[in-house]
């Protein structure tokens, strides 16, 4: 079988994560932040070491300002919902995952006004649309994400988080498909909260996660409980990280994503995301001038997520996707990924679209595979 | 032209929640039952999700089947696929 829906998850690990999670599962883990027997310290020990290469990693001014999350949506909707209400206005943009909208959509149902940023004919936004309209004033917040889950084009978030901290609009990025992949800097890209998750580019397991949180900027806590901390207090502490944190953390998890944080270092982002870049590039490259085949995106930037998604004719995405499974053994996503509005844009609402997505641990022989098995669909 | 893209007549069972869609699987794999999990063919729903693929001649066996796994499932249509 041919893994290619790393955008959805990287099902390959490095060993270093497997063990890790075993080892904590095997000599076990106590409850972090609860007593200070040595178990519990152990736990605390593991979350603290994984704020700092998170931090790190992220170039936070401390790891103090991240807190962890099960994934991306609990994440953004902890972000969203904790600095937005239904009196204030809110940008975001087209490109977004469902994991966004939805969060957006409710509060804006609530009140909120909220202003979506169309895209163009490859999926792209216009930053002199973005100055425009902040620059009218009145918005509180701007979402967006930095790489596309549909079409793997990359927003610049050099230039987007001038444009906002020039008109005082906080920054909440979705990281989603970009952490681990390409560079990321709070401090130079000028974002006040980035939302990621541990399970995809971080290469860790499924239901790590977490955010990045400003100093100075205030999060309402999405949820209230247990906090190991101020036991008394009616209400759930205020001070990160733990603010966002109610309740256990995933401890077994987080030791996998630490190791994950170690391995990405050792390995080297750019060395990561030219890999895959690389493949993606080639697979294009091979399916660009067959017939029929329509791509969604902008292939001719310089900076891509190794996303390559296209319809064959006016082919059912569904049914493509279920011959590369079931006559070449190649794993990809079809259907609306979670992103109506570009889909909307696109005019494939009806249609959806395969997407191929790649993680450094494809191979050219892979890659080639699946330029095959659509050049025998078409020719 | 793309000719290896044959369409058939099958019987397409949909549900509530992936959830229900893997129990189905799990369940008729456990008894033999036909049929595989394939991606919600575009003529019944936009968007995402898994549904039931069998051959036609399965409906009344599946229908048996649905009501003594406990599925709840959505529909049962019949689609070219």
């Amino acid at each position: 079988m041919i893994y290619l829906d790393n955008a959805a998850t990287t099902k390959v690990k490095p060993r270093e994560v497997i063990r890790a999670v075993t080892k904590a599962l095997e000599e076990g883990m106590g409850n972090a932040g609860r007593g200070a027997g040595e178990s519990s310290l152990g736990s605390a020990r593991v979350l603290f070491d994984t704020r700092v290469a998170l931090g790190e990693l992220f170039g936070a001014e401390s790891p103090m300002r991240i807190s962890f999350a099960s994934n991306s949506t609990e994440a953004l909707n902890t972000a969203i919902m904790g600095v937005l209400d239904p009196g204030c206005c809110a940008v975001t943009t087209a490109m977004e995952h469902n994991s966004v909208l939805r969060p957006l959509f409710r509060l804006r149902d609530e009140g909120m006004k909220l202003i979506v940023l169309p895209v163009d004919e490859k999926g792209r936004i216009s930053l002199t649309e973005l100055e425009e309209v902040l620059k009218a004033g009145g918005v509180r917040a701007f979402v967006c994400t930095h790489a596309s889950n549909l079409t793997g084009n990359v927003n610049d978030l050099y230039s987007i988080g001038r444009i906002c901290r020039r008109y005082g609009v906080l920054l909440i990025v979705d990281a989603s498909q970009s952490a681990g992949v390409f560079p990321i800097d709070v401090q130079e890209m000028n974002i006040d909260i980035l939302c990621f998750t541990g399970h995809k580019g971080l290469l860790g397991p499924m239901g790590t996660g977490g955010l990045y949180v400003r100093e100075g900027v205030f999060v309402r806590p999405l949820k209230e409980g247990g906090s190991g901390i101020h036991t008394f207090d009616e209400r759930h502490p205020l001070d990160m990280p733990e603010a966002l944190e109610a309740g256990t953390q995933n401890a077994h998890g987080i030791a996998g994503l630490c190791a994950a944080l170690e391995y990405i270092k050792k390995t080297g982002v750019d060395n990561i995301r030219e890999k895959e870049q690389t493949l993606a590039k080639r697979f294009y490259d091979g399916i660009k001038d067959l017939p029929g085949i329509i791509f969604y995106g902008d292939y001719e930037a310089k900076d891509r997520a190794p996303i390559v998604t296209i319809n064959i004719e006016d082919y059912d995405s569904a049914k493509i996707s279920d011959i590369l499974l079931m006559d070449y053994g190649i794993e990809t996503r079809s259907g609306g990924h979670c992103a109506p509005l570009m889909h909307k844009a696109f005019g494939t609402v009806e249609q959806g679209s395969v997407r191929f997505s790649f993680s450094h641990k494809n191979t050219i022989e892979e890659t080639d595979a699946a330029i095959q098995a659509i050049r025998d669909m078409v020719l | 032209m793309i000719t290896m893209l044959k369409k058939e007549l099958k019987l397409i069972i949909t549900f509530h929640t992936t959830a229900e869609a893997i129990a189905m699987e799990k369940k008729s794999k456990a008894q033999g039952v036909a049929g595989r999990l394939i991606p919600v063919p575009r003529e019944i729903s936009a968007g995402c999700g898994l549904a039931w693929c069998a051959p036609l001649e399965e409906r009344e066996n599946l229908r048996e089947k649905l009501v003594y796994f406990g599925i709840n499932y959505q529909e049962i249509h019949e689609v070219l696929v």
